[in-house]
C-alpha cells in the first residue's frame, strides 16, 4: 500500500520536474527583451486603443513613444496634455504644449437645405455609398447621412439626428481621436482648435463646386464669392477651388464674417444671441 | 452539346421583353453630351474649342495614355460647351457639349450599307484603325480594345471567343445585332482573328436564343475558322472567365487575365464595331441600346448616338411609366442604378432598365442565418459571407487571403442570399480598397 | 420625370427566397412526421407541439421586446422551427412546466444569449433537449407506447425504445436475435410503431420531409446522406463481426433519433458547415460519435449529443475546408 503512494509521488514530483525543466528552456529561447517603460506608458495612456493616435492601440502608441526622441507628431488626442505630461515624467522629457482640438461636421446639408434628387437604398454604409454614386442630393461633396461617423466614435460623442439626417458630435464628450475623420470618406469632419465655451466659427459646407450648381444643390452652400474672405481683419479665411475656409489657429472668433455670408454656410456656434441675427433653424445639426 | 462552366451561377428570371423587337434607329437628338471618359483608363484630352464646329465621326478628344481611348463627335453641330456634367457613374466628369446642327459627316467614313468581306488592312492596321476610332468593349467593362487586340510579348494567344451570351435578364441588345447583321459580326470576328493570327474562334450563345445560334451558325459557314457553341443559360456565363471555362475547359488563374491561358474575349458588339471601323472606317459613335422594364410602354432596342440624354431614349419607348421607382443603367445584376436620366448614353450602355416602384426598393436585411447558399451562387468559388463581413469590419488583410480580388462583382450571392444581405455592397468595398492596398505596397 | 429615384449599388434583383420561407419550408417538410406523432401519440402530441411551439415563440419576443428592447423578428419563423424541433425532441406525455423550461433553455440560453438568429454556435433544440434529459431524466425518458389516436395525456402507457430494450438486453448478456422479438419489426420501425420522443418514431415521414427539403432547395443531401451512410457502414461492420452482440444497420437506422437528428437536426443552417467538403465530415463525426454512444455509451441514444459535440467543431471545419477556388492561385510580388 504505502509503495504505491510513494510510487505515485515519485511520479508525479519526477513529472513536475521534467515539465519545470522544459518550461525553464523554452522561456530561455523565446524570451523577448522589452523595454519595461513600455509597459509604464501604456498603464499611463488612457486605453481606449482608439488609434486617434495613428498607431493601432495603445501599446503601439507607447512603443513609438519610448522609441521616439522627441515628442515631435507624437500625442495622445485623448488623455490630453495631462496625460502627456506623465508620460514625459516617465521618459523623462519635455513634453510639447498641444492645443486641445473637437470635431466639427463641415456640412449642413438638410432634407430642407439640400432637395433630394434619389434615395439611396443600398447598404447602410457611407463609404459604399460615396463609391457609388454622388448621394441622394445634388452636392457630391456633402453627408451621406449613413453614419459611418458614429459607428466608428468610441466615446460616444456622435450620434445621427433623424431629423437633420446630419451627425452631431457632443463637444463635452468629443477627445479629437479623428477617428470619424478618418470614417468620412468625404472629409467632412475637421479637428479644430477648441476655443472657450466651445465657440466655433466654421464654414459649415465642402462644396467644391462654383457658386451656381452649388447653390442650386444646396441652400445653404458655399459659393465662392469671397466676401467672407476680404472683410476677415486677421486672414484666417482662404478661398480655394470655390470654397472658403476658416483656419481655426488664426481665427479670433470676431465674427465679423458670418453676416456677410450671402447663403449662410458660415455657422457660428456657442455665441450669446445678437439682436438683429437672423434665424437660423439649422444650427441644430451642430450645436 | 450544350456546355457550361461547372461551379455556381444562378438563374434569374431572364424577363427578355425585346428579344423579337427589331433595332429601331432613334433620331438625333438636339443636342449630345459626350464625356471624355467612357472607358476603363485615363479620360480623353478634348482636342475642340468651345464654338467650334464639329462633324460626326471627328475627333474631339484625343486619347491621353495607352490605356484610354479617342472620343469622336456623333453628330455635326456646334461645341456649345466643355464643362462638368453629371454622367451614369452619378459623378460629375468633365463632357463636350454640341448643338446638333444636321447630319453631315466626315467624309472618310464609308456610310453604304453594303457589307463589305474582304478585309485589306494588316495586322497593325487593324489595330491602329481600332484605336483611332476609339473602341472600347462593349460588354460593359469598356476596356479599349486596340490593347486587348495586342498580344504583349512572352504572351501566346491561340484561340478567340466571341461573347454573345447576353447572360443580364432583360438586356437584348446583342442578340438583336446577332440577328439583323449577322454577317457584319462574323466579318468583325474575322478581323479579330486576322489581328490575333489566331486560327480557330469560338462563338458562345446562351440556348435563350436558339434563333441567334441558328442564324450564326448557318452564316459561320460562309468564315473559316468560326464556330458556334451553343452554351446551357446560366449567370454569370458571360464573365470572361466563365465564358472560357464553358467553351474550353481552360481555367485562368487567380488575378490572371484571359491571354494567360492564351484566350481573348470579346463581345458581339465590339466584334460589329471593329467591323464598322475597319471596314467602313467609321469611328464608334452609336451603338444599340435596349430599353425595357414590365411597365415600359414601347419597350425595344434602339440604335442611338453616344451622348444622347438616356431621358430622350426613355421618351422612345413611350415615357417614363408613372410607378417607375429605379432605372438602371446596363443590366439588372450588373447595371448602374441613375440617380436622374438626363445623363448621356455613353460607350458602355447597354441597357436602359425601368422598374416600377414596387420592384425598385430592397428588402428587409435580416442576419445571416449561415446558408451557405452565397457560397454556392459564387462562380468564382469565393466565401462571399465571409469577405463581406471581414471587409464590413475592415479586415482587409485576411479579406485578401479569401481572394476577395477575384471576385468578378457579378451579384450571384446578393441575388441568392434569403436574408437579403447587401454581401456585394461590402465586398466591392473591400475589393476597392485590397487592390488600393497591394498598389501601395508595390509603390513602396 | 418627378419621380425620385431609388439608387442602389448592384445587383437590383432579388431571388424570392427569404429566411421567413426558408423557415415556413422546414415547417411544411415536419408536418407528415407530426400527423404521425399525432396518429399514434393522440392529444399528448398535440399539446405538446403547441406548447413547445408557443413557449419558444413567446420566450424571444419577451426577450426581444423587454430585455433587448429591440423589434422582435419571430415573424422569420425560427423560434417556431427551433419550438417543433423541440417537441419532436421530447416523450408526448412529458409534463407542461418542464416543456417550458426546455423551451426557455432553448431559445434564452442557446439562442438570444449569442445574439439570436444566425449567431448560435449549438442547435437551440437539442441544448433544450439536453438540459431536460439531464434535468429531467425520469420524465424525459418514460416513453408513451405507440396505441393509435387517443385524448389521454400524462396517463399514456410508457414503457423503453427499442434502443433501450437492445442496449439493456445486450449488456445483460441476451442476443441480439433473442432481443429481435421483444422489438417491433424492421416495418413497424420503418412507418413509426414504436415508443420514443414525439417526433423521431416516424422514418418514413422523416424521409418523405427530408426529400420535401431537398427538392425545395432548403437543405442539399450532403449531411443526411452522409451521416446516414456512416451509421449504417459503421453498424454494418460490427453487425458483421458479431451479429449476436450487435443489432444489423436497418435496425439502428430505423430507431432512435437518427433520422430526425439527420434530416432537421443535423441540417440546422447556423450550426452546420457551409462547405460541401464540410458537410461530409461534419456528417461523418455526427455518424461515428452516434454509434460509439449506442454501441458502448451509457446512454442508448446518442444522437442529440453527436450533433452537439460536430456542433462545436463547425466553426473549425469552415475556417479550414474552403470551396473548390476558381482558377490557380499565381503568386504575385
Amino acid at each position: 500500500m504505502s509503495s504505491t503512494v510513494l510510487l505515485t509521488i515519485a511520479m508525479l514530483s519526477a513529472l513536475g520536474l521534467l515539465a519545470a525543466v522544459i518550461l525553464y528552456f523554452v522561456a530561455q529561447k523565446f524570451k523577448v527583451i522589452e523595454d519595461p517603460r513600455i509597459d509604464t506608458v501604456t498603464e499611463a495612456l488612457p486605453g481606449a486603443n482608439c488609434g486617434g493616435c495613428g498607431y493601432t492601440g495603445c501599446r503601439a502608441f507607447a512603443e513609438a513613444l519610448v522609441k521616439s526622441t522627441s515628442f515631435e507628431g507624437l500625442n495622445c488626442p485623448v488623455g490630453g496634455a495631462e496625460t502627456m505630461a506623465k508620460i514625459a515624467i516617465i521618459l523623462d522629457r519635455q513634453p510639447l504644449a498641444v492645443e486641445p482640438k473637437v470635431a466639427v461636421v463641415r456640412c449642413n446639408g438638410t432634407p430642407d437645405n439640400a432637395t433630394r434628387t434619389s434615395y439611396y437604398d443600398g447598404a447602410v454604409s457611407c463609404r459604399v455609398a460615396h463609391a457609388l454614386y454622388g448621394g441622394q442630393t445634388g452636392c457630391q461633396y456633402g453627408c451621406l447621412g449613413c453614419g459611418d461617423c458614429v459607428e466608428s466614435c468610441k466615446f460616444d460623442a456622435m450620434y445621427m439626428d433623424p431629423v437633420t439626417e446630419l451627425p452631431v458630435i457632443l463637444d463635452d464628450k468629443c477627445v479629437a481621436c479623428g477617428a470619424c475623420v478618418k470614417a468620412c470618406p468625404r472629409n467632412i469632419i475637421e479637428l479644430r482648435k477648441r476655443n472657450k465655451k466651445d465657440r466655433k466659427i466654421f464654414i459649415s459646407c465642402m462644396n467644391k463646386d462654383k457658386g451656381g450648381p452649388a447653390r442650386k444643390a444646396c441652400k445653404v452652400a458655399c459659393i465662392g464669392c469671397g466676401k467672407c474672405v476680404k472683410v476677415c481683419p486677421y486672414e484666417a479665411i482662404t478661398m480655394e477651388n470655390n470654397l472658403a475656409f476658416i483656419d481655426s489657429t488664426k481665427c479670433k472668433l470676431c465674427r465679423k464674417c458670418a453676416p456677410e455670408c450671402p447663403t449662410g454656410a458660415i455657422l457660428e456656434i456657442g455665441f450669446p444671441v445678437k439682436e438683429a441675427k437672423p434665424a437660423e433653424p439649422a444650427d441644430a445639426a451642430v450645436s | 452539346m450544350f456546355k457550361t462552366f461547372p461551379k455556381g451561377g444562378i438563374h434569374p428570371p431572364e424577363n427578355k421583353l425585346t428579344a423579337d423587337k427589331p433595332t429601331a434607329i432613334l433620331p438625333v437628338p438636339a443636342q449630345v453630351t459626350v464625356p471624355v471618359s467612357q472607358h476603363i483608363g485615363a479620360p480623353a484630352t478634348p482636342v475642340v474649342e468651345k464654338g467650334a464646329v464639329v462633324r460626326a465621326g471627328q475627333l474631339i478628344a484625343q486619347a491621353k495614355g495607352f490605356v484610354s481611348a479617342n472620343i469622336h463627335s456623333p453628330v455635326s453641330g456646334k461645341v456649345s460647351k466643355i464643362d462638368t456634367v453629371v454622367d451614369t457613374t452619378g459623378y460629375k466628369q468633365t463632357a463636350i457639349v454640341i448643338d446638333v446642327e444636321g447630319d453631315e459627316w466626315v467624309e472618310t467614313v464609308d456610310r453604304s450599307a453594303g457589307l463589305v468581306k474582304d478585309i485589306t488592312l494588316s495586322r497593325e492596321q487593324i489595330i491602329e484603325r481600332c484605336q483611332q476610332c476609339g473602341l472600347v468593349g462593349l460588354g460593359g467593362a469598356t476596356f479599349p480594345t486596340h490593347i486587348k487586340l495586342t498580344v504583349p510579348a512572352g504572351k501566346k494567344c491561340d484561340m478567340v471567343i466571341i461573347n454573345g451570351v447576353e447572360c443580364e435578364p432583360y438586356l437584348t441588345s446583342d442578340h438583336r445585332l446577332m440577328l439583323e447583321k449577322g454577317a457584319e459580326v462574323l466579318t468583325g470576328v474575322s478581323i479579330i482573328k486576322k489581328a490575333l493570327g489566331v486560327e480557330s474562334v469560338i462563338i458562345g450563345i446562351e440556348a435563350n436564343k436558339p434563333d441567334a445560334i441558328s442564324n450564326l451558325t448557318e452564316l459561320a459557314k460562309g468564315f473559316e475558322g468560326i464556330t458556334v457553341q451553343p452554351l446551357k443559360v446560366k449567370y454569370p456565363q458571360g464573365g470572361e472567365k466563365q465564358l472560357i471555362k464553358a467553351c474550353t475547359g481552360r481555367e485562368v488563374p487567380s488575378g490572371g487575365l484571359p491571354l494567360d491561358v492564351g484566350v481573348v474575349v470579346q463581345n458581339v458588339g465590339t466584334a460589329f464595331a471593329v467591323y464598322e471601323a475597319v471596314q467602313k472606317n467609321k469611328p464608334l459613335v452609336e451603338r444599340v441600346v435596349t430599353v425595357t422594364g414590365k411597365s415600359v410602354k414601347n419597350p425595344g432596342n434602339f440604335q442611338v448616338r453616344i451622348g444622347t440624354p438616356v431621358s430622350a431614349l426613355i421618351e422612345a419607348a413611350g415615357g417614363m411609366p408613372d410607378d417607375t421607382g429605379k432605372v438602371v443603367n446596363g443590366g439588372p445584376m450588373m447595371g448602374k442604378a441613375l440617380a436622374i436620366t438626363d445623363v448621356p448614353v455613353t460607350k458602355g450602355t447597354s441597357g436602359i432598365i425601368l422598374f416600377p416602384a414596387e420592384e425598385s426598393k430592397r428588402a428587409e436585411v435580416l442576419p445571416c442565418i449561415r446558408c451557405g447558399k452565397c457560397s454556392s451562387a459564387c462562380a468564382m468559388g469565393l466565401e462571399p459571407w465571409l469577405i463581406s463581413a471581414l471587409s464590413q469590419k475592415g479586415m482587409f488583410e485576411k479579406a485578401e487571403q479569401e481572394r476577395i480580388t477575384d471576385c468578378m462583382e457579378c451579384g450571384a450571392c446578393a441575388y441568392i442570399c434569403p436574408a437579403k444581405r447587401p454581401l456585394l455592397d461590402y465586398i466591392r468595398l473591400g475589393k476597392a480598397t485590397v487592390i488600393r492596398m497591394a498598389r501601395e505596397r508595390i509603390t513602396k | 420625370m418627378s419621380n425620385i429615384l431609388n439608387v442602389s449599388p448592384s445587383p437590383h434583383r432579388q431571388s424570392a427566397e427569404t429566411t421567413r420561407k426558408l423557415m415556413y419550408g422546414v415547417v411544411i417538410a415536419l408536418l407528415p412526421a407530426l400527423a404521425t406523432s399525432i396518429w399514434f401519440f393522440g392529444m399528448g402530441a398535440i399539446i405538446v407541439t403547441l406548447v413547445s411551439v408557443f413557449a419558444c415563440v413567446a420566450t424571444e419576443y419577451i426577450i426581444q421586446k423587454f430585455i433587448l428592447k429591440t423589434k422582435p423578428s419571430i415573424s422569420d419563423g425560427s423560434a417556431v422551427v427551433t419550438g417543433l424541433l423541440l417537441a419532436f425532441n421530447v416523450p408526448s406525455n412529458l409534463p407542461v412546466y418542464i416543456i417550458i423550461i426546455g423551451a426557455i433553455v432553448s431559445i434564452g440560453v442557446a439562442k438570444m444569449t449569442f445574439g439570436g438568429l444566425g449567431n448560435n454556435p449549438f442547435n437551440p433544440a437539442l441544448v433544450g433537449r439536453v438540459f431536460m434529459l439531464i434535468s429531467f431524466p425520469v420524465q424525459m425518458t418514460s416513453w408513451p407506447l405507440p396505441q393509435g389516436f387517443n385524448t389521454g395525456y400524462a396517463d399514456a402507457v410508457t414503457g423503453a425504445t427499442p434502443l433501450a430494450i437492445m442496449s439493456e438486453g445486450i449488456k445483460n448478456g441476451e442476443t441480439v436475435s433473442a432481443l429481435m422479438e421483444k422489438v417491433p419489426t424492421h416495418l413497424q420501425l420503418f412507418y413509426g410503431y414504436m415508443g420514443g420522443s414525439m417526433g423521431e418514431i416516424a422514418a418514413a415521414a422523416l424521409i418523405l420531409g427530408g426529400i420535401y427539403l431537398v427538392w425545395r432547395k432548403i437543405i442539399t443531401w450532403h449531411i443526411p446522406v452522409t451521416i446516414l451512410l456512416t451509421v449504417a457502414a459503421f453498424t454494418g461492420i460490427l453487425w458483421g463481426v458479431d451479429p449476436t452482440k450487435y443489432a444489423d444497420p436497418l435496425f439502428h437506422l430505423l430507431t432512435g433519433g437518427i433520422m430526425l437528428g439527420a434530416i432537421f437536426m443535423a441540417t440546422d443552417y447556423v450550426t452546420s458547415p457551409m462547405t460541401a467538403k464540410g458537410m461530409v465530415i461534419y456528417g461523418i463525426g455526427i455518424g461515428v460519435i452516434t454509434v460509439l454512444i449506442r454501441v458502448w455509451g451509457a446512454y442508448p441514444e446518442g444522437v442529440s449529443f453527436a450533433i452537439l459535440i460536430m456542433n462545436a467543431f463547425v466553426p473549425l471545419l469552415n475556417m479550414y475546408i474552403k470551396p473548390k477556388r476558381f482558377g490557380k492561385e499565381v503568386k504575385r510580388g
